[in-house]
């Protein structure tokens, strides 16, 4: 069965983690949620590289947190944040194509 | 040291001018706190603040926020500190919250010893700490050179709980530090009698967004941090919050790239061994965080220069025609543009910001154009020279030849743009880069690098 993101997450955001990195956060409803999606490795590398269209080296770190059901990511800015060209000073808006991320789900 | 007792940290909002419910703080005053707290600053508003020298946070409210927070800590002698002044915290920003603190002691007929920390950095010890290979770049940041020190407008360093323990030993009644290490604020007077470090400055982590971390989350509302000897609890001020294992746990992962270690000034906050437990509906006990200091301790120094200056237009189309063909047009515009720069010897650079097409994400925009089917886009033409009045004129000209433009296909040949105010363009000023955010090793004593002023305010 195919499932969005939406109906396993209840936070999903992203913000700055000092000027030059931006962090993402998605943090999923219960501890089954979570552990649906770290053992069916659906938020990886790959993944991540293919919803944004950036390049692996763009990647600092992926972290799981179990304490908040979370996974994490953080990546390199496309520019240091006010720096001419800005977009998102803040950052706090990049979370926007995670809300269209689908997976399959099988009981 | 500690026993058995406890040690209560009042944190009246997320940051000094975001503003608090009255009733939050008086139930918080009837916590018989121990300390009352609040970070001010944030890079996140970005460079423009540090290197313009002037608050993001308004001042008719920042001196609303401290008339509670003066009256409530003089009248009950209960120490208040304040944490990265006026933002971004360099020494203009100290010196304009000094003034409103000032303002309401004549105002409220208050007496009390303040401690000001000023935490700027000279630019001749950062380049000669810069010459001796002492300054290292955070992770993406660019290699320090000695043109970025002396260009830059204001330069800081992010103080850790020595300065102001300096000035709490002192007697000071009220601290007023410059650019802080978010959770010091909160963390310096426990540990100097005695708390455990990772646990006080873990509290201070969540405490410097105030209700942040609660459920539902507000940056404007009081929270109670309680310090015990082996953890620390976190209590909401206003019934209609609870914090919970997740809503606590969740705000550990904010703005930080790895949860698990969370460098400061000193040393690393280790939180692999952290335990979050629900004590009741709304209250969380946190244990197992470890500071583990490090053998070559280093400070953040923050700077930021002048790059530009910016002017923009704000306007919007709802032709269905140019909003099909809007990346050609923009092109076109764009060579039209640079041939008169070319010709008539004009710098500078022009952004166009197209809403309902990638405006919020730039380059990073996953989705393509067109499949938005937007009706109608929003267009900002920003402009940066190298003075104000060249860059009016870049954007004075780009909007009158996209304005004019006669597009393949065109029908509407009145105008292609709606402008929404006029004058259609602003001037807005300075535009300032992040120039430093490196690390310095420490050489000296933290608290004899950031040393205090104490004045007597009566």
């Amino acid at each position: 069965m195919r499932k969005n993101i939406r109906e396993a997450a209840r936070v999903i955001r992203s913000k700055n983690a000092g000027p030059f990195e931006l962090t993402f956060d998605i943090i999923l409803s219960n501890e089954k949620w979570y552990d649906y999606f770290i053992s069916h490795d659906i938020l990886n590398r790959e993944k991540i590289c293919e919803i944004f269209k950036i390049k692996s080296e763009r990647i600092l770190s992926i972290v799981h947190f179990k304490s908040a059901n979370a996974i994490k990511f953080t990546i390199k800015r496309e520019r240091v944040s006010g720096a001419p060209g800005e977009t998102d000073i803040y950052g706090a808006q990049q979370h926007a194509p995670l809300l269209a991320l689908e997976f399959e789900y099988t009981e | 040291m500690v026993e058995s007792k406890e040690f209560r940290v009042l944190s009246p909002t997320a940051i000094l001018g975001y503003g608090f419910p009255e009733a939050s703080f008086e139930r918080g005053l009837n916590r018989n706190p121990n300390l009352i707290a609040v970070d001010a600053g944030s890079t996140d508003p970005g460079p423009y603040y540090l290197g313009i020298g002037k608050s993001f946070t308004d001042r008719a409210f920042v001196k609303r926020d401290l008339q509670y927070l003066l009256k409530a800590g003089v009248e009950r002698k209960i120490p208040v500190v304040i944490g990265s002044a006026g933002g971004a915290g360099a020494s203009s920003h100290l010196r304009w919250c000094q003034e409103i603190i000032e303002e309401i002691a004549t105002e409220e007929k208050l007496s009390f010893k303040l401690g000001i920390i000023p935490a700027d950095v000279e630019k001749k010890t950062v380049l000669s700490a810069l010459a001796r290979n002492k300054i290292s770049p955070l992770k993406y940041v660019h290699e320090l050179t000695p043109d970025h020190v002396k260009e830059s407008t204001a330069i800081v360093a992010q103080m850790g709980i020595e300065p102001l323990q300096q000035a709490l030993a002192e007697g000071c009644d009220v601290v007023l530090a410059g650019r802080s290490y978010d959770p010091a604020v909160f963390a310096a007077l426990p540990v100097m009698l005695g708390y455990d470090p990772g646990l006080a400055l873990h509290m201070g982590k969540i405490l410097e967004c105030a209700a942040i971390a609660s459920t539902p989350g507000s940056g404007a509302d009081c929270v109670l941090g309680i310090l015990q000897s082996d953890s620390f609890i976190l209590e909401p001020l206003n019934p209609k919050r609870r914090f919970t294992t997740e809503s606590a746990a969740a705000h550990t992962l904010y703005e930080k790239d790895d949860p698990y270690h969370l460098p400061g000034p000193g040393g690393v906050l280790d939180l692999t061994d952290c335990k979050f437990k629900q004590l009741d509906s709304s209250r969380v006990e946190i244990s197992g965080t470890r500071f583990v200091p490090s053998k070559k301790p280093n400070i953040k120094l923050e700077g930021a220069r002048l790059v530009a200056y910016r002017s923009i237009s704000i306007a919007g189309t709802r032709d269905s025609i140019m909003i099909k063909n809007i990346d050609k047009i923009i092109e076109e515009v764009r060579e039209q543009i640079d041939e008169m720069m070319s010709r008539d010897k004009i710098d500078g650079d022009i952004y166009f910001h197209i809403y309902g097409k990638n405006g919020v994400m730039g380059e990073m925009e996953p989705l393509e154009f067109g499949r938005t089917r937007s009706h109608e886009l929003g267009i900002i033409i920003e402009t940066l020279g190298p003075t104000q009045d060249k860059a009016d004129t870049l954007c004075s000209i780009t909007r009158s030849t996209l304005l004019h433009y006669g597009y393949e296909n065109r029908i509407a040949t009145a105008g292609n743009l709606a402008f929404p105010f006029s004058p259609s363009d602003s001037s807005l000023g300075k535009v300032f880069e992040f120039s430093i955010y490196h690390l310095l090793e420490l050489e000296e004593n933290e608290a004899r690098m950031f040393p205090c002023e104490v004045r007597e305010i009566n």
